[in-house]
């Protein structure tokens, strides 16, 4: 491999990460207005802006995470190798925004009470399968290191990273739930994974690599 | 800046009110889009000059009224009421308007009214949100006859001292502050007294979720949101949700004996 290609996969690299923290340093810069006395309305996040942060956060994990799940099957289609090493740095994006969807979501609206987290929890299956999605990231992002493909072996590694479907049916279904009435969003996102999925069945051998 | 409304104080909240800012940029309002500052950006193109309301069915002098004689035919009250969406956020808003019960005894019901069935103007052009299929067109709601009677429910033309602002449901709509915002229908064109239940937007659209009464109830959990806290806008802390938003002195009594977790 050639400098010239190195500086260019390392630019790719790091323009997934300055892309994927924007939105988050945007909410902090909006945040940080609020505490300079402007009001949440001016500073963005309308008058509700515990909510609007919430629902920006989740819908950033959503969409990195369906980044991440692009990958593969772009890959296939385009044969572009050099596309393959954002799929780390995507899915740990979508953990990172899920991690802090979720924070917001526990000290701000539940007011960091465990009790009424774990009432949500119980009560409404759309908090419940937000928290499912969470839960089957995590371990995702903790072996997402080289070292932990080594000890764990390629295979179950690899098995154990097949919960990123069942993670992203979950997170479809959380969103489909959470809004009122029918709203044509979150079944495009709903639509958008099922296509990333089925493309992983079409055959193979039809891809040249 | 939108006109004034002269009108005598006649309810207080007791607590300090959301800032006008808010009120108007804070909306739900599905006729103008699905984002809570769609309202505020989309409804400029309803047109709320010339406008009628037509009250009819089950009255002894039916007719159409027109929004400025309307605006005329009654004092005008302001009345400083809480506002409790289902969603859990709530604001507290001074109104200005009339009872509803005003315009109800002007037509005469009939012995056999037992509910009031009240319209929004269905008209995709000035609503663009009617070209899509969030909820059947136009948007209905409903009240029993002695909630339709009942002092405290009101008919707001104005919001803070001013007409209302047309995301805020110009240029008339009901406030019925012991129950859920979208009980409270915007931009009314037709009340009809009616014998029998009618249908209503929401709980068409999930009757699981949105039943008739849609009375404030922190003991009676909707499918996504917990009802036994709120956050009021303008606070950085949920509160405790009252039943019957903090009017079960004046309200309760409407439901005795009637089982408000099946009734929700």
């Amino acid at each position: 491999m050639g400098t010239m290609t190195r500086g260019r996969s390392l630019a790719l690299r790091w323009g997934v990460q300055v892309a994927m923290a924007l939105p988050l340093a945007i909410l902090v810069g909006r945040w940080l207005m609020m505490a300079g006395g402007v009001s949440p309305l001016d500073a963005g996040l309308t008058a509700e802006p515990v909510a609007e942060t919430i629902n920006r956060l989740g819908l950033w994990a959503l969409r990195a995470l369906w980044l991440a799940l692009a990958i593969t099957p772009l890959r296939r289609l385009t044969g572009w190798a050099w596309l393959a090493p954002w799929r780390r740095p995507l899915g740990l994006w979508a953990f990172a925004y899920g991690c802090i969807h979720l924070l917001v979501y526990f000290v701000l609206d539940q007011g960091a009470a465990f009790d009424l987290l774990w009432a949500d929890v119980v009560k409404h299956r759309f908090i419940l399968l937000g928290m499912a999605t969470w839960l089957m990231l995590l371990p995702l992002a903790l072996t997402s290191t080289r070292a932990s493909i080594r000890r764990l072996g390629g295979r179950r590694w690899q098995a154990l990273h097949r919960l990123v479907y069942p993670a992203g049916g979950a997170a479809a279904i959380h969103f489909i739930l959470r809004v009122k009435g029918f709203q044509i969003e979150p079944w495009i996102y709903a639509g958008l994974l099922l296509t990333l999925l089925g493309m992983r069945m079409v055959p193979r051998r039809r891809i040249k690599v | 800046a939108l006109a004034r409304l002269v009108a005598k104080r006649t309810r207080d909240a007791g607590e300090p009110a959301t800032s006008y800012e808010n009120v108007k940029h804070y909306n739900n309002f599905y006729e103008f889009g699905f984002g809570k500052e769609d309202p505020s950006r989309n409804a400029g193109r309803l047109r709320t000059h010339p406008w009628t309301v037509k009250v009819d069915g089950l009255v002894a002098k039916p007719g159409v009224v027109d929004i400025d004689r309307l605006t005329r035919l009654f004092p005008l009250e302001e009345r400083v009421y809480r506002h409790r969406c289902v969603e859990a956020w709530s604001m507290v808003i001074p109104w200005t308007g009339f009872p509803l019960a005003a315009l109800l005894k002007m037509v005469e019901p009939l012995s056999n009214a037992r509910y009031v069935a009240f319209e929004t103007l269905h008209d995709p052009s000035q609503m663009p949100g009617q070209r899509t299929r969030s909820l059947q067109w136009p948007y209905v709601e409903g009240l029993r006859m002695d909630e339709a009677m009942h002092p405290l429910t009101f008919m707001a033309l104005g919001l803070y001292g001013r007409v209302l602002p047309n995301q805020n449901g110009a240029p008339l709509r009901l406030v019925v502050p012991w129950k859920y915002g979208f009980k409270s229908i915007k931009s009314i064109v037709r009340i009809r007294l009616v014998d029998r239940q009618p249908p209503t937007s929401w709980n068409l659209t999930a009757p699981d979720e949105y039943g008739f009464f849609a009375n404030v109830n922190p003991a009676v959990d909707h499918p996504r949101w917990t009802q036994s806290r709120e956050r009021r806008i303008g606070d950085w802390l949920p509160r405790r949700t009252l039943p019957f938003n903090g009017y079960a002195d004046d309200v309760a009594g409407l439901y005795r004996g009637m089982n408000l977790v099946r009734n929700f």
